[in-house]
């Protein structure tokens, strides 16, 4: 059904509504004179777009309802509302400046919308170029984007977007190529040399880099021909194609020096006085440059951080094998001369072998092969990337306190720098967040951490035995009926044993002429609970006092119940002040016994700061990935609507935490609400739905109805 | 109906089985077995347990009885149980009882995946009592010296829920499998499949590739037994890559990402 296009006047309406004009006194007659001139479809896009906007700022959604019709003629819709949505990624990240600047520069934005529709990506890409560099031997090395391609021999970074070719997928491969270039420079020993010692000196030393550079490339091209034919020939097609390939065949000579087995960067440092600057090629299209300074910083640091890491676990080897050594010799007394340091020797792997030269060697310890853990194995092999062998001073074992490791340790990582670190990052997870007005996801917006909760021994445990003793003992009773006992089934067509009375019958039967029934077996009936819960317990500020009490012992009671039924269960607390600090407290792991420490941190659950939640729910969601249970089950328990320090407030949380609550369910996962928030009923249905919360009124009733609710929803 | 099972002579390995040792793994078993120890392999999947016992069954000139173990699995599965034949009821015995009474080897392949009150039935035979009591016909079945148990297990990906009881472990001599090196591996390619040695050691390449992304985006690399599959594939003429894609990638995951990224790693290779 058609509908008639809008008049001025109510579009005119419309946005003095959704812009405030009351406030804002914008001037709304412009846009909607150019608006007016559209069809409804796309009258109404826009004043949505608007709208979507404006929940995020207002002056920045009078810039869109402007220029919006520009954005249409120009792109798709769906460009038109990527535009919409990196404005406001702006705004949120940047500011306000920043974020207009996006919508009044629409042309840049739509030539980038035609690079990209055959340009390769960056982000797009990243989750497929990164697994790819992990294939590649050596260092684990991390991804990120920058203006050039470069790497500093820790970081490999690429540009942003590629356009250089005329197909995207063409655009992929450089990507590819570039990488792996990179790769080849810290594989295969571009910086075993101090490039800037050589190169610093005189006058002429630009040129001579240059055509070092140049030299180097035709190395690398040739380790990765032998090791990785497949992508040589791809970056041999790329050059083809941009006309690079001419100038490498001048240099044919070269190349053949730099193409043995043995040439090293050496190689390409002697040969740069015999080449001529006009002779060079120039750059391949998948170098980057040369950022030498970078790589002395970064190589200097990792080269003494894991001399020392290294050393150190030698030590521990020493120690161990020594004392396995004095053990089995009983006679002698073992104890290591003092002062006598432990050396190490390498056993090179035979010639034959080493089609892998990524470092695979073996370590001796007097005469013997000693077993290597995986870290001493990752050291080596970046030690050997940065050497090109293991350094015999690397091979003697650190002394009693030669070492103080926690000097190398990552300083306590900023939240609020984590996008700017690689995409992986220890110990913290990031998650998206749902923006219920502009209809879309924040990018990895929230910062969740997991954090250990300091047990407390003290007589909590015990006093709420005590006072809950009658209770719990009902409770006990009604949960050993749920638990799921075996069933002897009689007369069955296969099972362990004979039913003696169906057998009697039947031999009956066969006398009096009949045929042998086949049922005549019993057979015992598993009777299997695989229900796996997680307990998300409200640890947000407002629980202070009574409720937090009442919520520890409805953890221990609950506890208690429920290794009666076997059932799998975790308890995690969760609170948080921001989006850049999202906590979720450890109180009992799936797999961890209840055992006096869970009971001991039940007992320190404190109140903290504030409630966001869905991403604890999506968190909690992938932990659930890695469960294997019939029945997958979240419960959490809250004392009130979702609510942040920054805009986790109202609609905003709510809506939030209801999306997280739908993605849970995608995986299959039940999620029940149980909350002492009177007010729970005008909220809660929307995010859970009607059947799955329940509002208790008293908190005193807490402790027995969490078990109660509990026995309720895991029975048929 | 009338149940049909194997005659002991029957479980014999007739065939020398291509075994390529990777450490003391035959000495130790045959000392284990001499000493009428029992024996737990294990070690990620593919990387040559099943092979192995073969072999060694072969070696000890004793049949090989093998019990694929699934959590449906009951003690009369092992032991034994009563049918009905023509009116009367007759006892048939379990692979395990048939094991015991005619000295071979029993390999209760992937155990963990057992209930656990179906691994306690074997506890009286791996400890130095070596009987087998059958209580539903009243009888105890000793071992003599040529019965062997062996079981497998992968520590890797079951959840800790699946973990081996340290009282069924601790009776057992362990030996630990893990993918032969990378020189052995060519080579188990290549007298499996015939392939060149070539393409063999750009197999073994990519199963290092995945599984060094173990952990970042991979539960598990490329086992051995893929690459057997994979190197069949392009003897058979498919090309590798595509090998590398369906015989190995495909098998290992569902993320399209990851399928991807392991797809550029194999065209690189290739
Ligand atoms: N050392 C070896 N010698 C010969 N072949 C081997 C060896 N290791 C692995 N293989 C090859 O790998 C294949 C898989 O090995 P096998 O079936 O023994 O694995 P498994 O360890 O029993 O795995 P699972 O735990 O999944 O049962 C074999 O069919 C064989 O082709
Ligand atoms: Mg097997």
């Amino acid at each position: 059904m058609a509908h008639e296009p809008l008049s001025t006047e109510d579009i005119i309406a419309c946005l003095d509504e959704c812009l405030e004009v009351e406030f804002s006194f914008v001037e709304n007659e412009t846009p909607a004179q150019a608006i007016v001139k559209l069809p409804r479809r796309e009258q109404d896009f826009i004043l949505n777009l608007t709208r979507r906007v404006a929940g995020t700022n207002i002056k920045l959604a009078y810039q869109l309802a402007c220029h919006a019709i520009r954005a249409l003629e120009a792109m798709e819709q769906h460009m038109v509302e990527a535009w919409a949505m990196t404005a406001t990624d702006h705004y949120d990240r940047k500011g306000l400046l920043p974020a207009m600047s996006v919508i009044r520069d629409l042309d840049s934005f739509i030539d980038n919308a035609r690079k990209r529709a055959c340009g390769a990506v960056f982000e797009e890409q990243v989750s497929v170029l990164l697994p790819f560099l992990h294939g590649l031997s050596g260092r684990k090395l991390k991804l990120n984007s920058a203006d050039r391609a470069y790497t500093d021999t820790e970081t490999i970074y690429l540009p942003p977007i590629l356009t250089t070719l005329p197909e995207m997928q063409e655009n992929f491969l450089l990507y590819k190529a570039t990488l792996a270039h990179h790769w080849a420079q810290i594989q295969y020993g571009t910086f075993r040399v101090d490039l800037i010692d050589i190169y610093s000196n005189d006058a002429n030393s630009e040129i001579q880099l240059k055509k070092f550079y140049a030299l180097e490339a035709l190395r690398l091209d040739a380790c990765i021909q032998r090791e990785l034919p497949g992508l040589y020939r791809d970056m041999q097609m790329l050059k083809q194609k941009l006309n690079q390939l001419d100038n490498q065949h001048r240099w044919q000579d070269l190349q053949t020096i730099l193409s043995e087995q043995h040439s090293s960067v050496h190689t390409s440092i002697e040969l740069v006085d015999k080449v001529k600057l006009e002779d060079c090629p120039e750059l391949f299209c998948y170098q980057g440059e040369l950022q030498l300074h970078a790589v002395r910083e970064i190589m200097n640091k990792r080269i003494e951080r894991e001399k020392a890491c290294f050393r150190v676990a030698l030590s521990e080897v020493a120690k161990e094998t020594l004392q396995q050594t004095a053990c089995d010799e009983t006679e002698n007394t073992g104890e290591p001369t003092k002062g006598e340091t432990a050396m190490f020797e390498i056993r090179e792997p035979d010639a034959a072998q080493s089609a892998f030269n990524d470092g695979t060697v073996e370590l001796q310890f007097e005469g013997e092969l000693v077993p290597t853990s995986e870290h001493i194995r990752k050291l080596m092999s970046s030690i050997f990337v940065d050497f090109g062998e293991i350094p015999s001073e690397h091979l003697t074992a650190a002394g009693p306190d030669e070492y103080d490791l926690s000097k190398y340790e990552d300083s306590k990582l900023d939240p609020g720098e984590v996008w700017k670190d690689t995409y992986h990052k220890e110990g913290v997870e990031i998650y998206n967040e749902w923006n219920v007005q502009r209809q879309h996801y924040h990018k990895n917006w929230c910062v969740l951490r997991e954090i250990d909760v300091q047990p407390v021994y003290d007589s909590f445990y015990q006093d709420t035995l005590t006072k809950h003793k009658g209770l719990l003992k009902s409770l006990r009773h009604s949960f050993e009926i749920l638990r799921g006992e075996d069933k002897l089934l009689k007369k069955q067509p296969h099972g362990d044993d004979i039913d003696i009375d169906a057998f009697v019958e039947a031999c009956g039967d066969v006398l009096s002429g009949m045929e042998m029934p086949e049922n005549l077996f019993t057979k015992i009936h598993k009777e299997k609970r695989n229900v796996a819960v997680i307990f998300m317990v409200d640890m947000s500020g407002s629980t202070c006092g009574w409720i937090n009490q009442a919520e520890k012992e409805s953890l221990i009671l609950l506890a208690e119940v429920l290794e009666i039924l076997g059932d799998r269960y975790a308890i995690y607390g969760f609170s948080g002040m921001t989006r850049k600090r999202c906590e979720l407290f450890k109180i009992k792991t799936i797999d961890e016994d209840y055992d006096d420490n869970v009971r001991a941190r039940i007992s320190n659950i404190k109140p903290q700061d504030y409630t966001r939640m869905g991403v604890f729910i999506r968190h909690i969601t992938r932990m659930f990935n890695d469960i294997e249970a019939d029945t997958k089950l979240l419960i959490t328990l809250s004392d009130g609507k979702p609510d942040d320090y920054d805009t986790y407030r109202g609609e905003y949380g709510v809506e939030d935490t209801r999306q997280s609550l739908y993605e849970a369910k995608q995986q299959g996962i039940h999620s029940f609400c149980i909350t002492l928030d009177e007010k729970a009923r005008d909220y809660l249905p929307h995010m859970y739905g009607a059947a799955n919360y329940a509002v208790i009124d008293d908190v005193a009733q807490l402790p027995l109805k969490v078990s109660d609710i509990y026995r309720r929803l895991t029975t048929g | 109906m009338q149940p049909k099972t194997l005659k002991p002579e029957e479980y014999f390995v007739k065939d020398e089985p291509y075994y390529q040792p990777v450490d003391e793994e035959i000495a130790v078993f045959e000392a284990a077995y001499a000493q009428c120890l029992p024996v737990l392999l294990k070690g990620p999947t593919g990387c040559g347990k099943t092979r192995f016992i073969k072999y060694m069954a072969w070696k000890l000139k004793r049949p090989l009885i093998t019990v694929s173990c699934h959590d449906d699995l009951t003690a009369s599965d092992l032991v034994g149980r009563f049918l009905i034949s023509g009116g009367e009821t007759i006892w048939i015995d379990g692979p395990l009882a048939r094991a015991v009474r005619h000295g071979a080897i029993c390999y209760l392949d992937e155990v963990v995946e057992t209930r656990k009150d179906t691994t306690v039935v074997i506890h009286p035979l791996a400890d130095d009592r070596r009987v087998l009591p059958m209580e539903k016909v009243g009888e105890i079945l000793e071992a003599t010296s040529k019965f062997c148990l062996a079981i497998s297990y992968n520590p890797g990906y079951q959840s800790v829920m699946k973990d081996l009881k340290q009282s069924t472990r601790q009776r057992f001599v362990a030996l630990d499998f893990d993918y032969p090196n990378a020189t052995l591996e060519t080579e188990i390619i290549v007298s499996e499949t015939g392939i060149d040695k070539n393409t063999a050691s750009q197999l073994v390449k990519f199963a290092h590739m995945t599984r060094d992304l173990k952990g970042s985006g991979l539960d598990e690399g490329a086992s051995t037994r893929l690459l057997v599959h994979a190197a069949k594939l392009i003897r058979d003429g498919i090309k590798p890559v595509t090998a590398c894609k369906t015989a190995i990638a495909q098998t290992i995951t569902d993320d399209a990402d990851m399928l991807t990224a392991m797809h550029e790693l194999s065209s690189s290779l290739f």
